[in-house]
């Protein structure tokens, strides 16, 4: 198999848009794909989890290659490789700011030794990896055939040559005032050695380090420059080797491997990310798609926006299951405030917009529907002094998407009308439902007002829960069921968890 | 070198995390009164007493280790003290000199270290001296080690080498260094070098030798150039300015450390030298195994009390050996919660390594002490009293080990009394039955009557004492709950009514 891209089978030249699609703000997947990419900034990562796929071959390709790269070994590989190209570039754009011949030289040679370092281990590394997917099979062919190339082997063996030269390199400066003198180094005892030991006997642990911090990254004053042109006078040979080394390779860094080395990132990004979370033991699964199949669930799935602000707290993510068997096509979510409602709405749309990309989504198992579109209409918090202008608004926006929205879209509703009255909300949401359900569009549709709930076979009800012994505590669970609102009371002691029996659970002896 | 005063084999640790419910602590065994006796006025005093008293040991060695630091203070005050004035000496120094690390660069480091050093050196020849001299007056192992090492470390010769470092570190003739090339070319690895040949000349020496050398003199007006020689110079010295600088914050560190542990028992001094002119006793207790039921003292009384009254007060001798449970009924401002205190502040005293308010007292140390009163103001709106209550007593669950010591005063009352009763007595068994001794303050009868009825092994009943007349003692005697709590006396002294 030729090898086009880790990202995709075949040889499409992909337009990388750069603009957030319209669901993102509501559906919080904008937190999501932020806190994904928000280290990885200098890979331009964005475009890659802008374009939502319907291919289902390509979906394919990108599980396989991740469940690669959910290896241990092959991701701390590539890691190591994305690592060392870091610092090839770092290195290059260096070399264009300095003034300085033999300063200039030095870093060239340096890219150019990380670089050779870089794909001669990833060469080797691929080759004893096990891989499985298309993607890596037809990328380690391509990387062994090129560290066998002659172009490579010359400029890798050349490069360790000269810098070995450079590093036996050892010199004295003494420095009086106004003048300093260059020589060779001739053995001269550490004097910092004798007077720590002197003074080891009040050693008290941890003290400040009043070292400078040598490493000034670019720049070399002239004094320095000096001096370097001195040591290579002091080693000839050595430093016309270099001169030879900078003329012969100007451009080094191959073209697919760099390309590789940004595409690899988007997989990089997902499985960092969602590694936080699996240490907290929610899981992620490779769901099933389909362009056809509107039977969709998920077990066990969780909102991914919402468990990376809970991650580094105390508080549990809760997950929640659904599933939807044709006929059935609308989520009808009702139930007490604060208990979950807007998360569950959110998690669906989430879910089904990462299978797109070709990520593990939520949950232990799942299938779910390759999407044209997925509108999303969330209640804001709006200037209540104009309450007519608004329900106006709502109305043209729902509208507006009714228009768009075709049999194969996603539409998530939330609270909707919660500002009108409740006759005209009842009134206004019974129009929209027929009209979403004539559609058949796959909707999740959070709401106060409970008749929704049973309207027809098309519509499932499911409810945010709470504990029955206290009403006052959501449990932030979504369950299938009819409307209820149960409370039950329950004695402050259990509450707090100090009944005898409770305590004697508490204290571990 | 290390002080070791505190511990016999780490160092104190003034950011060591101080148990969870240290407010809790605070405010029911009213520390910052015994705290402030301590200090008397110095903050640094304070804080260390907050620290180390809150900071219970658990070890009885350990405590033992402090008792006999402490018995050598009390014996040589007017030593100890003079010893804790070598870090203050220091201190004082710093701030009357300009003495201090300040500068950014090698150089600056270097000369200010060196000047700093020199001042210490004078301080540890004065501490030198003091060990010299009085070394043999103390018994205690940690002090005795304490001598014995200042003696052994700090030689007349030692002090020599010192001294001509601090010379030859100022450079007069040049720097010599060594480098090598690292990444792009950009020097590493500088090594501040001493010639071979040392001596007066020893610059002539080294440049007149047989291998090349290169040479450049700055323009006389190259600022430039001259700034980044000075540049070179410091990385070249950098190094050994690191390692000057470190020292002298090592034996600042040094310093440091003895004023801190110190410090505590400079506040047990101060702290004797205020009870003894009421004619309150002090004793060293006897600290046992926190798996052992220890807990018997005569004459034990509230510190802080006295403190705030100024004046010797009353003192209770109880026996609950081998118990668990005990609970305290009787009259209202009849003792019961000065007891109770008097029990609570006893524990972290004695944990802490001090002596104890009492004319002897023993028990077995606990892995923690909880505090469980009745707030008398419920200063969130949200839950009502008896739900706050209960929300605190579940921190303290989530934080309670057995072998810890749980003291409840009025706990649980803000409900009717049956509801109330119920809910501490089964909170009171399951901490039991977790290992935890309870000494419960309580005026609910039904609670009292209920464990006293069981005839437990394990529980002493102690009330308040009342005389016949109707007053007072202010001390607590063993006996069982009885049915009336004496609120109705307070009713009368207060509205002047009788009955």
């Amino acid at each position: 198999m030729t090898y086009y891209s880790i990202l995709s089978y075949k040889n499409v030249v992909r337009e990388e848009k750069a603009e957030l699609p319209a669901c993102f703000a509501d559906l919080n997947l904008n937190q999501v794909i932020n806190a994904i990419t928000s280290k990885k900034e200098e890979y331009y990562l964005k475009p890659f989890f802008y374009a939502p796929l319907r291919d289902i071959e390509t979906i394919r390709y990108r599980h396989e290659v991740m469940r690669d790269m959910e290896g241990e070994m092959l991701m701390a590989h590539i890691r190591a490789f994305a690592e060392k190209m870091v610092l090839v570039r770092r290195y290059l754009a260096l070399v264009e700011k300095l003034d300085f011949n033999y300063h200039k030289k030095g870093w060239f040679l340096e890219a150019a030794l990380v670089y050779c370092d870089a794909v001669t281990d990833l060469a080797r590394d691929l080759s004893l990896a096990e891989i499985k997917s298309r993607g890596f099979l037809a990328f380690r062919e391509y990387v062994l055939s090129y560290v066998r190339s002659r172009g490579f082997e010359s400029l890798a063996a050349e490069a360790r040559k000269v810098k070995a030269g450079l590093s036996s390199v050892k010199y004295s400066v003494v420095i009086q005032l106004g003048k300093f003198s260059v020589k060779k180094f001739e053995g001269e005892t550490d004097y910092s050695v004798e007077v720590e030991t002197t003074f080891e006997k009040f050693k008290q642990g941890a003290v400040k380090d009043y070292r400078l911090d040598l490493y000034k990254g670019s720049g070399m004053n002239h004094i320095e420059a000096q001096i370097l042109d001195f040591v290579a006078r002091l080693y000839p040979e050595k430093f016309a080797a270099l001169d030879h080394f900078y003329g012969g390779h100007s451009q080094f860094v191959d073209e697919t491997i760099r390309i590789f080395d940004r595409e690899i990132q988007f997989y990089v990004a997902y499985l960092e990310h969602i590694a936080d979370f699996k240490r907290q033991g929610l899981v992620f699964c490779y769901p099933q798609v389909s362009v056809a199949s509107r039977d969709v669930y998920d077990h066990d799935g969780f909102d991914l926006a919402l468990a990376y602000t809970l991650l580094n707290t105390e508080k549990p993510v809760i997950c929640n299951d659904f599933y939807l068997k044709v006929p059935e096509r609308i989520i009808v979510v009702t139930g007490p405030n604060q208990g979950g409602k807007t998360t569950f709405a959110r998690t669906f749309g989430q879910l089904h917009y990462l299978a797109s990309l070709g990520c593990p989504v939520p949950g232990s198992e799942a299938q779910l529907f390759l999407f044209d579109q997925i509108f999303t209409h969330f209640e804001k918090e709006e200037d209540i002094r104009n309450l007519r202008g608004k329900l106006q608004d709502d109305l043209v926006r729902i509208h507006g998407i009714l228009a768009r929205a075709t049999p194969d879209s996603i539409l998530i509703m939330n609270e909707i009308f919660a500002s009108t009255t409740l006759k005209d909300a009842i009134f206004l949401s019974k129009e929209i439902m027929a009209r979403v359900m004539e559609l058949n569009l796959l909707c999740v549709w959070v709401t106060f007002i409970d008749e929704l709930a049973a309207l027809s076979e098309k519509t499932i009800s499911m409810v945010s829960t709470v504990l029955p012994e206290n009403p006052a505590l959501r449990t932030f669970k979504i369950v299938r069921k009819p409307a209820d609102g149960l409370a039950y009371a329950l004695s402050l002691a259990e509450k707090h968890r100090l009944t005898y029996a409770q305590i004697k659970e508490r204290i571990k002896l | 070198m290390k002080v070791f005063l505190m511990h016999r084999e780490r160092d104190s640790d003034p950011k060591q995390k101080l148990p969870p419910n240290k407010a809790a602590l605070t405010q029911d065994l009213e520390l910052i009164t015994l705290f402030n006796a301590m200090a008397l006025g110095d903050k640094f005093l304070f804080e260390v007493a907050n620290q180390v008293v809150l900071s219970s040991l658990d070890e009885p060695d350990a405590i033992r280790y402090r008792q006999d630091i402490l018995k050598d203070c009390l014996k040589n005050a007017a030593i100890v003290r003079e010893i804790y004035q070598i870090p203050i000496q220091s201190i004082q120094n710093k701030q009357k000199h300009w003495l201090g690390i300040f500068s950014q660069y090698p150089g600056g480091i270097l000369s200010s270290a060196i000047s700093l050093l020199q001042m210490f050196v004078g301080l540890l020849r004065k501490l030198k001296q003091i060990a010299d001299e009085h070394a043999d007056e103390f018994e205690s192992e940690g002090f005795k080690r304490f001598f014995a090492m200042i003696q052994q470390e700090l030689s007349d010769d030692y002090f020599s080498v010192v001294e001509n470092h601090l010379k030859e570190l100022r450079f007069r003739k040049g720097v010599l260094f060594s480098a090598e090339l690292g990444n792009g070319n950009e020097g590493v690895n500088y090594i501040l070098r001493k010639a071979n040949h040392r001596g007066r000349n020893w610059v002539k020496r080294v440049l007149s030798r047989k291998s090349p050398v290169y040479s450049f003199t700055l323009h006389p007006r190259d600022d430039h150039g001259a700034r980044a020689l000075g540049e070179l110079k410091d990385r070249g010295i950098n190094l050994v300015a690191n390692a000057v600088a470190q020292s002298a914050d090592h034996i600042d560190s040094f310093l440091t450390a003895l004023r801190l542990e110190l410090a505590f028992y400079i506040g047990c001094l101060n702290l004797a030298e205020q009870l003894a002119p009421m004619g309150e006793p002090i004793a060293f207790p006897a600290a046992v195994d926190s798996s052992e039921r220890r807990h018997a003292f005569t004459g034990l009384y509230d510190i802080c009390l006295a403190l705030t009254m100024k004046k010797k007060v009353v003192g209770n001798d109880v026996n609950a050996d081998g118990r668990e449970l005990v609970i305290i009924t009787g009259a209202n401002q009849g003792g019961k919660s000065t007891f109770l205190r008097s029990i609570g502040l006893a524990q972290l005293m004695m944990q802490s390594g001090m002596f104890v308010p009492a004319e002897s007292f023993s028990a077995n140390v606990c892995t923690g002490l909880f505090t469980h009163y009745k707030r008398e103001e419920d200063t969130s709106m949200k839950s009502g009293k008896l739900d706050e209550e209960l929300s605190r007593m579940s921190v303290i669950v989530d934080n309670i080990t057995p072998n810890s010591l749980m003291l409840l005063n009025e706990s649980f009352a803000a409900t009717n009394e049956r509801e109330g009763s119920e809910i501490a007595r089964q909170i009171t068994c399951a901490l039991l039955d977790g290992r935890i001794k309870v000494f419960f303050v309580t005026h609910q009868y039904e609670l009292a009557h209920g464990f006293h009825d069981k005839k437990m092994d394990n529980a002493i009943f102690l009330r308040a004492e009342r005389k016949a007349d109707g007053g007072r003692t202010f001390k607590v005697i063993e006996g069982k709950p009885l049915q009336t709590s004496y609120g109705k006396d307070l009713y009368h002294k207060v509205f002047g009514t009788d009955e």
